[in-house]
């Protein structure tokens, strides 16, 4: 189009007084020339407008928004805010005064005034028991009485629940009564405040999400290494063979993809069982006894086997497009200058697949990371990775900030890991396929 | 006098318009969630196929939802697009959605049909059953399951005791992958009485204590997660016990013939039942059906299809036959004499209070 524009102009131009080109209407050629250009971009750009929305409005939006869940923190703030105010002058060791009640009863009479779906004291509870436990009937329970309330307020409420008595309770309404929080991404580091407000390690009894991670980084790494022992061979295979069979074979490696996701997972369970395909037949043939049989599902090795088999064509694809573009004459010459075979693949060969390697295996790592229907099924307790975790906090906990402070997590160290993976070896000389 | 007739003729005319409109109501299609498999069929069968018969404008669409009810409620509401009708949900979740103002609260004795006697539905509904929000259906409890052929004949387990017994009762567990009825139990099978197990759950001591009794098991668990696991966990011969919910499992054992048995010793019961959406597009015809749907008849009619006891006392004596089976429905009712001897009742409000520090201890623990 700009050429095009631009040959139309070019026989009208003209040479105004001060020397510069101009076009048949008198605009400066380089202006009408930016214009044509600047109208390419923009007929370009609307051209991908539509992708470029979806991605915005169902990818980078969902996105932020759970980020921003993981640090959002408006329960307090909106329930209590009188309070709140009273609060400011608390020494944070004795309870709190009366003056400091009083407010609080006002709190509750303003909620009690509102209509239902505008009240604040219910996310309030909920909120205020992620941090301490019991504080979801404190409120609710105060809140269904404290019409009835009458001055001294401190004594009705102290009657009403016991936690209006813990000073637990004043400091965590004190902690959280600001617009943000860290609190949900030092619980998804295992770690509490103490009662002078700094953060220490859990309980070792409540300490789960470190470990977590640690084991998903340590078992997706695994998975991705047997994909590539298992995908590597199947590779070179498909790439020596003639077209004709490759593709019938590559076939063969593309089947499990179009499966559905839950009956491969369904296909291990039945062959690993303790009562499965592959205990009994050992068991028939004497191989093992019938008290001997193998545990090899419900347990991590269930996960890792079943996963190993659903990504292996995320490691395939990749390595089989390379190698198919590196010529056979290669091996034939370093053979020919007088290396073993295993020399010639070694020197020769190997290095020349690393960008299908490399590729295969951000993509296996990657989608393992964050793999959790296949772990929930067959992964037992030994087998579960952080994704399970993120799951229970969305559907059964319902604690969103938790889960989005974790799934933040998980997200930012794929982008550190994708990162290093780009410092050391270069996304450049990654081939997807 | 034209005029008189020519309004006299309108006027009829309008009215018949009303009238046609009365009678041939608008149709409307009603989104009810449920918990899906044979629980869903029961419903199906006790109450939306006979409405739908008797009030042909209403179409009722079944969604399986029920696991994630509260988080879709709250994703509904948020979004302002309330799209369910009706939601079959634990009273539990129920209590969190009322205080939050996302589902409409209940007028008991107004929106519900009084006994067959009279009685007003807030004295009929079994005590504590109902909820400001919440319409119970149905009684139901988590109870414990062997597999008979496991064990000797002279052998065979009987209380919550030979879950944690190892020595006599060999083989793998199926659990629940969550503390609750875990907890009550290993306390259970420690000695509390049922009636104290809540409180000395409250205390870290008590705590510490489930914890420890469970650690005697931990080497012979497989979690469950999803409802319909369990079962066929027994089935496939991969564990010798299962907790398990008592209707699916009395599917699992009757209709399906696995070999099984239900061991009632301390069952944890629980309600269920409908809750209304705030906001809905049909409340009106929701309420219709709600106030049909959970009459005293028709809450005994469910229990044709599943082993689940209704929520109503004046339904109790209507309880009869299995609809296909043929068999009496009493003896496999939670609540039956016979099974409910030592039932520990499941306690909302400390699970309310206490679920998020022990999901956390509980989930610490699977992962040692």
């Amino acid at each position: 189009m700009a050429q095009a524009d631009a040959a139309d102009i070019a026989p009208e131009m003209q040479t105004e007084r001060n020397g510069r080109l101009t076009t048949a209407d008198g605009t400066p050629l380089k202006a009408a020339l930016r214009r044509a250009e600047r109208r390419r971009k923009f007929a370009a750009f609307l051209l991908v407008t539509p992708l470029l929305a979806f991605i915005l409005a169902f990818f980078v939006f969902p996105i932020a928004q759970m980020m921003w869940r993981s640090v959002d923190n408006p329960q307090v703030v909106r329930a209590l805010p009188q309070t709140l105010e009273a609060l400011e002058d608390w020494d944070g060791e004795t309870l709190p005064s009366e003056e400091v009640f009083a407010a609080l009863h006002a709190d509750f009479m303003a909620d009690v005034g509102r209509p239902r779906a505008e009240q604040v004291m219910g996310p309030l509870a909920v909120r205020l028991n992620y941090e301490l436990s019991a504080a979801r009937s404190a409120i609710t329970r105060t809140s269904r009485q404290v019409a009835d309330f009458q001055p001294p307020y401190r004594d009705e409420f102290l009657d009403a629940h016991r936690l209006w008595d813990n000073i637990e309770l004043w400091r965590v309404i004190e902690r959280e009564g600001r617009p943000l929080t860290s609190a949900y991404y030092v619980a998804a580091l295992d770690r509490e405040f103490d009662s002078d407000g700094n953060i220490v390690l859990r309980d070792e009894n409540r300490r789960i999400y470190v470990q977590l991670f640690i084991r998903t980084i340590l078992m997706s790494a695994a998975i991705t290494f047997l994909t590539f022992a298992l995908g590597f061979p199947i590779a070179y295979y498909l790439s020596i063979l003639p077209t004709r069979y490759a593709n019938l074979l590559m076939i063969a490696v593309l089947l499990p993809f179009w499966t559905s996701l839950l009956v491969r997972t369904s296909a291990w369970i039945v062959l690993l069982q303790q009562q499965g395909v592959i205990n009994s037949a050992l068991v028939a043939m004497g191989i093992i006894g019938d008290d001997g049989r193998f545990s090899m599902i419900y347990n991590m090795t269930g996960t890792i086997v079943a996963m190993t088999h659903i990504l292996l064509p995320f490691m395939v694809l990749p390595l089989y497009s390379v190698m198919r573009t590196i010529p056979p004459s290669y091996l034939r010459a370093a053979k020919s200058l007088g290396a073993r075979p295993s020399t010639a693949f070694r020197r020769v060969y190997f290095p020349q697949t690393l960008p299908g390697i490399g590729a295969g295996g951000v993509l296996v790592f990657i989608i393992s990371i964050g793999y959790y229907i296949t772990p929930a099924l067959v992964g037992g307790q030994s087998g579960r990775m952080i994704s399970n975790e993120i799951a229970r906090h969305m559907q059964q906990s319902l604690n969103w900030g938790l889960a989005a402070a974790l799934g933040t997590m998980l997200l930012v160290g794929v982008l550190v890991l994708y990162w290093l993976f780009n410092r050391l070896v270069g996304t450049d000389s990654l081939k997807f396929g | 006098m034209v005029s008189k007739l020519k309004l006299l003729g309108i006027g009829t005319a309008a009215s018949v318009i009303a009238l046609g409109a009365a009678q041939a109501q608008d149709p409307v299609s009603l989104t009810i969630v449920s918990w899906g498999g044979a629980y869903t069929a029961s419903q199906n069968r006790a109450y939306h196929e006979p409405y739908m018969a008797e009030n042909p404008h209403v179409t009722i669409i079944n969604d399986d939802g029920s696991a994630n009810a509260l988080a879709g409620l709250r994703a509904q509401s948020q979004a302002n697009n309330v799209t369910w009708d009706l939601v079959d949900m634990l009273p539990s979740d129920a209590q969190l959605a009322c205080d939050e103002g996302i589902i409409m609260e209940i007028d008991h004795d107004e929106m519900l049909a009084a006994g067959p006697d009279g009685t007003p539905a807030s004295e009929d509904f079994l005590p504590g059953s109902l909820g400001e929000c919440f319409i119970p259906q149905i009684v139901y409890s988590t109870v414990l399951t062997y597999r008979p052929g496991a064990f000797d004949a002279d052998n065979q387990p009987d209380s919550i005791e030979a879950l944690f017994d190892v020595e006599n009762f060999p083989g793998q567990r199926a659990l629940q992958d969550r503390p609750g009825t875990n907890l009550e139990w290993a306390l259970y099978a420690d000695g509390v009485d049922p009636d104290d197990i809540y409180d000395v759950l409250a205390t870290p001591e008590g705590v510490d204590r489930a914890f420890a009794k469970l650690d005697t098991i931990k080497d012979h668990i497989i979690f469950w997660t999803e409802g319909a696991q369990a079962p066929q966990l027994l089935a496939d011969g991969e564990v010798v016990f299962a907790t398990g919910y008592n209707g699916r499992m009395f599917d699992a054992i009757e209709v399906e013939g696995m070999d099984a048995a239900i061991i009632w010793d301390g069952q944890v019961v629980e309600w269920d039942g409908w809750v209304i959406p705030a906001g809905g597009r049909n409340i009106d015809a929701v309420m219709e059906y709600v106030y049909w749907a959970t009459d005293t008849q028709r809450l005994a009619d469910q229990a044709k299809y599943i082993s689940y006891g209704p929520a109503r006392a004046s339904s109790a004596e209507l309880v009869g036959e299995h609809a296909d089976l043929g068999i009496d429905m009493g003896p496999h009712m939670p609540t039956n004499p016979d099974n409910y001897f030592a039932p520990i009742v499941l306690d909302n409000d400390f699970w309310a209070d206490y679920g998020d520090e022990l999901r956390e201890r509980f989930a610490n623990w699977m992962l040692q």
